[in-house]
């Protein structure tokens, strides 16, 4: 096993509904869905935005796109309109979250 | 087998993509989805001052460019362009036509406008709680700028059904646009749950434009051709729920399962359970394969029966914000923008200014990846060419945001040294609109059709 960062495995897309970001991870390769399953839980990331995503952070699985959808709650300084982000829309969290590093073989 | 393109993915996308949908090869519907949550309130401000505007202006340009066309062509437009005003939205397009000596149907879809109706409902029980905090309306009430519930795609259908080509709704649902089409189309019912949630989910996939075609796609990205002259999506829909979604030949750009599977994931909740007003459709049951170059095919989707209410968005006034910005050099620009940073929050606290928030973010290092970019090594810091300090408040008090706006320009005189002010002024201070998320029963709403 050896570290690597989540964009070795993954690509992602994310965006903005009200002061929740919604971040999509997708497994570069069907082979590594279940290592993301296993590595990338609701804890690992809301640890990973800690100070970020004030809120819970919750997971679903989409098997069939080999991906991960993730809600981070209370993520965004108020949303859309009220944010003073630079990403008011958290455009940008889905590189933030490629940055995890996870243990993996490749 | 009908093709449905979309030629706009947001009110200030590209203005060519739908003129490039119709001429660049064979479409049979022309989409264009303008209002996020932020144009509602715009459109308010534009209403209030004058009661024949609220409506996507740039929608009729773009119609009076290119009418002869869609008439010869027989291509149907569906447009939310009509904002808070469709009716007016389809005057501004008939008096175009009429310039042009051309004659075609509009149809404006209403009813989804409910902001006069609020204390009526409020009165017959209906609390309108905000879905994400529960808290009651009353609390900003008075501050209430537009209410509009999101319809369904059964309106537009049967638009189309009375003959019109140009269909203008008001707020619906996004994928909404794509689905009448198919209802019309394919005589799709009421209760065909997976085909209703087939329509939705290309819906979905074509609706952010360019999004799904290349646009934004984190694989292969430095690969993708011809992104200055990049295509926008097109539906082939069948009456079985066939469908692939693709882009004019010859066009730039890159439709894979990749570019596809990331639009699919943005912007949804728990992707069991997409709720929209005419189906739930099931995300975990879309199959998708690369069925040639820049095709992608979709099987196996799934729906369920739809909830008994209307999502509304309640838009209203909050407050004011300002964001300045100021940008130091190498050496040190980092630990010259942290300096900045601490000078004008003890500005800031000198002044007693107090704020409902005070942010500072360094573009260029962590602004947007924030805490999970981590502090730069102090190598890395004392070579960074350069960082903005980026400076934001809010509040609901105007004097207080107009006070800070002020403090920005002598950073360039008064810190650090080797930093600009980009050439930026003084920031202005802007209207913070606010959003109150609720529910209606479907019952109280009746979206019209008017030709």
């Amino acid at each position: 096993m050896k570290k690597v960062r989540l964009v070795e495995l993954a690509h992602a897309r994310s965006g903005d509904k009200g002061n929740m970001c919604n971040i999509g991870l997708i497994a570069r390769e069907p082979r590594y869905y279940p290592i993301l399953v296993e590595q990338v839980t609701a804890e690992r990331v809301k640890r990973h935005f800690e100070g970020v995503c004030l809120g819970k952070v919750e997971r679903y699985e989409l098997p069939n796109l080999g991906a991960l959808n993730f809600l981070l709650h209370d993520a965004l300084d108020g949303g859309g309109t009220l944010s003073l982000r630079a990403d008011p829309q958290g455009k940008t969290s889905s590189t933030a979250l490629l940055r995890m590093e996870i243990e993996a073989d490749l | 087998m009908i093709r449905i393109a979309n030629g706009q993915g947001f009110w200030g996308d590209s203005i060519d993509a739908p003129l490039e949908q119709v001429r660049r090869g064979p479409i049979d519907y022309l989409t264009l989805d303008y209002l996020a949550e932020v144009t509602m309130s715009i459109l308010q401000k534009q209403r209030r001052r004058d009661p024949q505007t609220g409506y996507a202006r740039d929608f009729a340009e773009m119609i009076g460019q290119v009418l002869p066309e869609l008439v010869r062509k027989k291509i149907r437009v569906v447009a939310n362009a009509g904002g808070l005003n469709p009716r007016a939205c389809v005057q501004a397009i008939r008096a175009l036509a009429q310039e042009q000596g051309i004659n075609v149907c509009v149809a404006a879809v209403t009813g989804d406008d409910i902001l006069d109706r609020i204390d009526a409902l409020t009165a017959r029980g209906i609390e309108f709680r905000n879905m994400d905090t529960g808290a009651r309306l009353d609390t900003i009430r008075h501050r209430v700028l537009s209410a509009n519930a999101y319809i369904g795609a059964f309106p537009i259908a049967e638009a189309l059904g009375r003959g019109a080509q140009i269909v203008v709704t008001g707020r619906c649902a996004d994928a909404a646009l794509v689905l009448g089409p198919m209802i019309h189309e394919f005589g799709w019912g009421k209760e065909d749950w997976d085909l209703l949630a087939t329509g939705i989910v290309g819906g979905h996939a074509i609706e952010c434009g360019a999004q799904v075609t290349g646009g934004n796609c984190q694989v292969d990205w430095d690969s993708i051709p011809a992104m200055d002259d990049i295509g926008y999506p097109i539906l082939e829909a069948e009456a079985d729920g066939s469908m692939v979604v693709t882009k004019h030949p010859g066009t730039g750009g890159r439709v894979s399962v990749p570019s596809v599977k990331e639009q699919l994931v943005y912007e949804i909740g728990d992707p069991r359970a997409y709720i929209t007003p005419d189906c739930i459709a099931d995300f975990t049951s879309v199959q998708l394969d690369q069925d040639g170059p820049d095709r992608v095919r979709f099987r196996g989707i799934k729906g369920r029966p739809a909830t008994d209410s209307y999502k509304v968005s309640i838009s209203y006034s909050w407050g004011f914000k300002a964001t300045g910005w100021v940008c130091y050099t190498w050496p040190d620009a980092y630990r010259k923008a942290r300096a900045a940073d601490r000078i004008l929050r003890a500005r800031l606290e000198r002044l007693g200014l107090r704020f409902e928030a005070l942010r500072t973010e360094f573009l260029g290092f962590s602004a947007c990846h924030g805490i999970a970019a981590a502090e730069p090594s102090p190598d890395l810091a004392a070579q960074l060419p350069e960082v903005v300090l980026r400076a934001g408040v809010r509040s609901a008090d105007r004097a207080t945001v107009e006070r800070f706006t002020k403090e920005i320009a002598p950073l360039v005189l008064n810190t650090a040294p080797g930093v600009t002010g980009l050439g930026s002024g003084r920031p202005k201070v802007e209207d913070v609109v606010a959003y109150w998320p609720t529910l209606i029963p479907k019952q109280e709403i009746q979206p019209e059709v008017t030709l």
